[in-house]
């Protein structure tokens, strides 16, 4: 029964995961034919973060997202065409075009919005916890950032106030080495981010990020010490992204990254990995592969196909959703 | 003798340390009776039982060594070297003070010893002590740079960035936390999520060190550790020196906060009478001696502050003064009445 | 002089690299120098030239503008890049407590000789937190000098000036006018703080403005030449210190005014401005200040939206014509 359980879970994750890279691959190719402004930070490489984690989360459970939150929304089971409209400008996106790709919030699935400044989501965080004790639920909060964010003295702030009240707040650092060019050893003195657990007295793990099994069992363990009130965690999740920081990175990335170091991370790809492991556990088969890369492509081309169909918002729309 | 002088060296030095922290408890002390004769305006935040902290820590400093320091920061400035003269002044307002009147107790700076000034907001110094070690590297001198701060600061955003900063650029810096277990009204027990705050020195690979914050003498070891670390280039250190204020966050905290009881135990930990009682057994200090330092250093706040109340309040249109170093008309706001 | 064509970041680059040969004493520090010269290239060419000198930081604002007040009080000057203008929020305390208020509050005892540069301004759809201007806040500020220039000729001469002040800077340019290319002298000049610059003159009306409102109104003022209309165009490029004199020059040649900022128009610039010629100039007025700024709201994502929100040459236009009583032109 249990097998069974999982084998369900594992190739609705697998679905995910391949919706995320569909998704983010089809937002660039939008974005090169100008039908996406602005920027947009691919989450490619990181999927097994944002599966692995929302997988362990209710619908009620809460999440704060970053600038680089695609594949987090889509886990945290975003509507595909609403966020396609949303990155293009149209009026039936997420945020009826005011947000992009940067701000996608849906209150209704728990996704309390994507933050455009580093460390922004954090405190944010802190406070949804803070509710959640208030109001006597079993809820807990998600809270993304990357390892740039964890230099912000926001991150000690919201770590140690999430730790003196025992929120149910579950820190997971999306560690992809890189804050835009800048390296993770060249930011930090200490060899793991999850050492700066100890720093608040709450546990801290560092994991193989792109192991989408490894994410779900830390993540679930973080959810169930949270839900029984015993406070927060901090989730170190090593991963990579294969694109540059965003769309307008010269050299997609390379500039400040080696080849070698891109090749490696490649050779680890969460996707690949997951894949395979399926196949030798005879969870996937040629066929239902087949199957999902169907639904996954029908879906991404829906959701782009209703995006390019929406109107764009009435300009003076511009200046209502001020004020409640 | 080689121990006789080593024993010489230390009396000379034991003695100063007393001297210095007799100065900062009278200073704080006066301080506070003029305060209440409404002598001085505004609010002051004294350091009464916290001398050994300042002490300990500034006697391991040179001249040209940079401090920041915080609004509980009378006990930091003397320590350091500063003119009583000049900041008695500064606290009564007059065009004498360190800041012509313009700081007042919470912001009372000398750059020509060293002193970065000090801060009315919580965190504020550390910032700005990253800022004077990067300056001293780039520079290529020696100096070191000592930020003191409160655990209430502690748990700052700038603190952590701070710490971080240093750490990664290996910044002659020394981080000095007086852990007086209290911010405001706040217990650092409810407010902070590690036992000791010299714990967070991990956090960033820099080592953590907690010591008895009212024994001189242990302050003045570990900071001249740490000093030494940072001026041979290895980087920063996070001190944490335990201590207790025996006075309230501010002169008129109703101080509801602790027990009557609780403060007079702390009371008998006493950073000065625990060095007397030391210096009296190691014979270094007898009833006369130590009534000749107590007399000597009244006379001269009461110098002191028979200077500050002679002096005059500074012209108000000084208010338009010192604003930028390039002034001129066109910087000034006009104003048609 | 020599004049050649550079681009406003290449002015700026420029003015970096002869300051910090002149100065050894000069550093630049923020997020993201090295790798590309800084996000929009603005510092292309100097971590190679001046190695040591153009330091990376991690992601850490309130002590990136702290190491920069800490070197300024002990004998440096610091040029700290903040990344984008919406990220001053999270140094705001470092700025407004610490930067503006040290010199002062301390009697004088200490100089700060810091310029705190950000790129500014919306139309990008960079949406909410990549687009503002916030100029205003740090011309409310005592303490704080605030410049914004927009010709590539003005950039290089006011970075040069700005670095050589003793005072702190705030310095922004509008990012979507890195590339735009002016004529700058080979020969070497700098520009003093205060003083505005005449790009167009007229005597007809006056558009006070600066930054990339300089250019729509620089547009509008030829097609207004057409319709008779003399159109002046006074860009500020020092915001504060204010050049009222330059200001007053031009009302009492035109006798009308207009105020044009990117900033949305409440508590925006123009209204200090706006108050004080009506103060001290009423007598030269023909008509009441216009202003023109964007709508009080936060800067939207989608292109429609951000155009309606932000103001440009039409919205300039609109207000020309209500102001001379004309027809409005429903194109």
């Amino acid at each position: 029964m249990t097998e069974l359980i999982d084998q369900t879970l594992y190739l609705k994750m697998y679905e995910q995961m391949l919706t995320i890279r569909s998704f983010e691959e089809k937002a660039i190719e939008l974005f090169e034919h100008n039908l996406i402004r602005g920027n947009i930070h691919p989450c490619i490489g990181q999927e097994a973060v944002s599966v692995g984690v929302c997988s362990a989360l209710r619908k009620e459970d809460y999440m704060l997202n970053t600038h680089r939150g695609h594949g987090n929304c889509i886990a945290k089971g975003a509507d595909l065409k609403r966020m396609m409209a949303e990155l293009l400008g149209r009026s039936t996106g997420y945020c009826k075009g005011k947000g992009g790709s940067m701000h996608i919030a849906d209150f209704e699935g728990g996704n309390l919005g994507a933050n455009g400044i580093v460390g922004g989501g954090l405190p944010i965080a802190v406070g949804a916890g803070i509710s959640i004790q208030n109001r006597g639920t079993d809820q807990v909060v998600a809270c993304f950032f990357g390892d740039g964010a964890v230099n912000q003295g926001t991150f000690h702030e919201s770590l140690n106030l999430a730790a003196i009240w025992k929120l149910p707040v579950i820190f997971i650092c999306e560690n992809n080495q890189y804050a835009l060019s800048t390296p993770i050893r060249e930011a930090i003195s200490i060899s793991k981010i999850s050492d700066r657990a100890l720093a608040y007295g709450i546990p801290g793990v560092t994991l193989d990020g792109n192991d989408v099994r490894a994410v779900y069992t830390q993540m679930k363990g973080a959810v169930e010490r949270a839900r029984s009130g015993k406070g927060p965690t901090l989730l170190d999740c090593l991963t990579y992204r294969f694109y540059g920081h965003f769309t307008g990175d010269p050299g997609r990335g390379m500039t400040y990254r080696s080849k070698e170091e891109m090749e490696e991370w490649w050779g680890r790809c969460p996707i690949k990995r997951f894949r395979e492991s399926l196949f030798r556990e005879g969870i996937l088969s040629e066929g239902k592969e087949k199957e999902i890369q169907i639904r996954v492509k029908t879906s991404i081309e829906e959701a782009v196909r209703f995006a390019l169909e929406s109107p764009f918002p009435d300009p003076e729309e511009a200046i209502q959703d001020l004020f409640y | 003798m080689k121990g006789e002088g080593f024993m010489e060296e230390d009396t000379k030095t034991w003695l100063e340390l007393y001297r210095l922290m007799v100065k900062i408890r009278r200073f704080e002390t006066l301080t506070g009776e003029l305060f209440a004769s409404g002598k001085i305006p505004g609010f002051i935040h004294l350091s009464i039982g916290q001398e050994a902290s300042s002490v300990g820590v500034c006697s391991v400093l040179r001249k040209d060594d940079y401090i920041t320091t915080t609004h509980r920061g009378h006990g930091h400035v003397i320590a350091k070297g500063g003119d009583v003269k000049r900041m008695f002044a500064e606290l009564m307002g007059r065009e004498t003070g360190y800041c012509k009147g313009k700081g007042g107790s919470m912001h009372i700076a000398d750059f020509s010893i060293g002193i970065l000034g000090a801060n009315g907001v919580v965190a504020g110094g550390f910032p700005i002590i990253v800022g004077a070690g990067l300056s001293i590297k780039l520079r290529g001198t020696d100096q070191v740079a000592v930020c003191f701060f409160g655990d209430g600061a502690s748990n700052r955003g700038p603190f952590h960035e701070a710490l971080n900063m240093a750490s990664i650029w290996k910044l002659p810096i020394v981080f000095v936390c007086e852990n007086n277990q209290f911010a405001s009204t706040t217990s650092v027990h409810y407010s902070t999520s590690v036992k000791s705050i010299a714990i967070r020195g991990e956090a960033y690979g820099i080592p953590g060190r907690s010591v008895d914050g009212n024994n001189v003498l242990d302050v003045r070891e570990a900071a001249l550790e740490a000093v030494e670390r940072a001026r041979k280039g290895e980087g920063p250190t996070l001190l944490e020196n335990r201590t207790y204020r025996l006075r309230g966050h501010f002169e008129g905290d109703p101080q509801r906060y602790r027990t009557k009881e609780e403060v007079e135990k702390f009371s008998e930990k006493d950073p000065i009478r625990q060095f007397q009682t030391f210096l009296k057994n190691q014979k270094i200090l007898d009833e006369k001696i130590d009534q000749e330092i107590w007399n000597e250093i009244d006379q001269e706040l009461q110098e002191a502050i028979r200077f500050a109340e002679e002096s005059p309040f500074p012209q108000p249109q000084e208010a338009l003064k010192d604003l930028y170093v390039e002034e001129g008309e066109s910087l000034i706001e006009r104003r048609l009445v | 002089m020599n004049f050649r064509e550079l681009t406003n970041t290449e002015a700026m680059v420029e003015a970096l690299k002869e300051e910090m040969t002149r100065d050894p004493s000069i550093f630049i520090i923020g997020e993201d120098l090295v790798a590309h010269g800084g996000i929009f290239g603005q510092f292309i060419g100097l971590p190679e030239a001046f190695p040591g000198r153009v330091i990376d930081t991690p992601i850490s604002e309130t002590c990136i503008v702290g190491a920069g007040l800490g070197a300024a009080l002990t004998g440096m000057r610091p040029f700290v890049d903040l990344h984008f203008a919406d990220f001053t929020t999270c140094a705001m305390d470092e700025i407004v407590n610490q930067v503006a208020k040290i010199r002062y509050m301390f009697g004088g005892q200490a100089k700060i000789p810091i310029v705190i540069w950000a790129p500014d301004g919306a139309g990008l759809s960079a949406a909410a937190h990549h687009s503002q201007s916030l100029e205003a806040w740090f011309i409310h500020t005592p303490g704080l000098k605030v410049v914004s220039p927009c010709f590539p000729y003005d950039v290089k001469g006011l970075i040069k000036t700005s670095i050589r002040s003793d005072d702190p800077i705030i310095f922004f340019m509008h990012k979507k006018i890195f590339s735009r290319k002016g004529p700058v002298p080979e020969e070497e000049y700098v520009i003093p703080l205060g003083k505005a610059d005449i790009k167009h003159p007229g005597t007809d009306v006056t558009i006070i403005t600066y930054s990339i409102m300089v250019l729509h109104a620089l547009e509008v003022a030829k097609e207004m030449e057409k319709e008779g209309i003399r159109v002046e165009v006074l860009d500020l490029r020092t915001l504060w210190p204010m050049d009222w004199e330059k200001i007053a020059e031009s009302v009492t040649k035109t006798h009308r005014v207009i105020i044009a900022h990117e900033a949305c128009l409440t508590c925006g610039f123009g209204a200090e401005i706006s108050a004080r010629i009506q103060e001290e100039l009423f007598d030269e007025l023909d008509a009441p200040i216009f202003r023109v700024g964007a709508y009080r709201v936060p800067i939207p994502f989608s292109p429609p939206l951000e155009r309606f929100v932000i103001p440009g040459k039409e919205s300039l236009k609109k207000t020309l014509y209500n102001l001379f009583g004309k027809e409005i032109d429903s194109k």
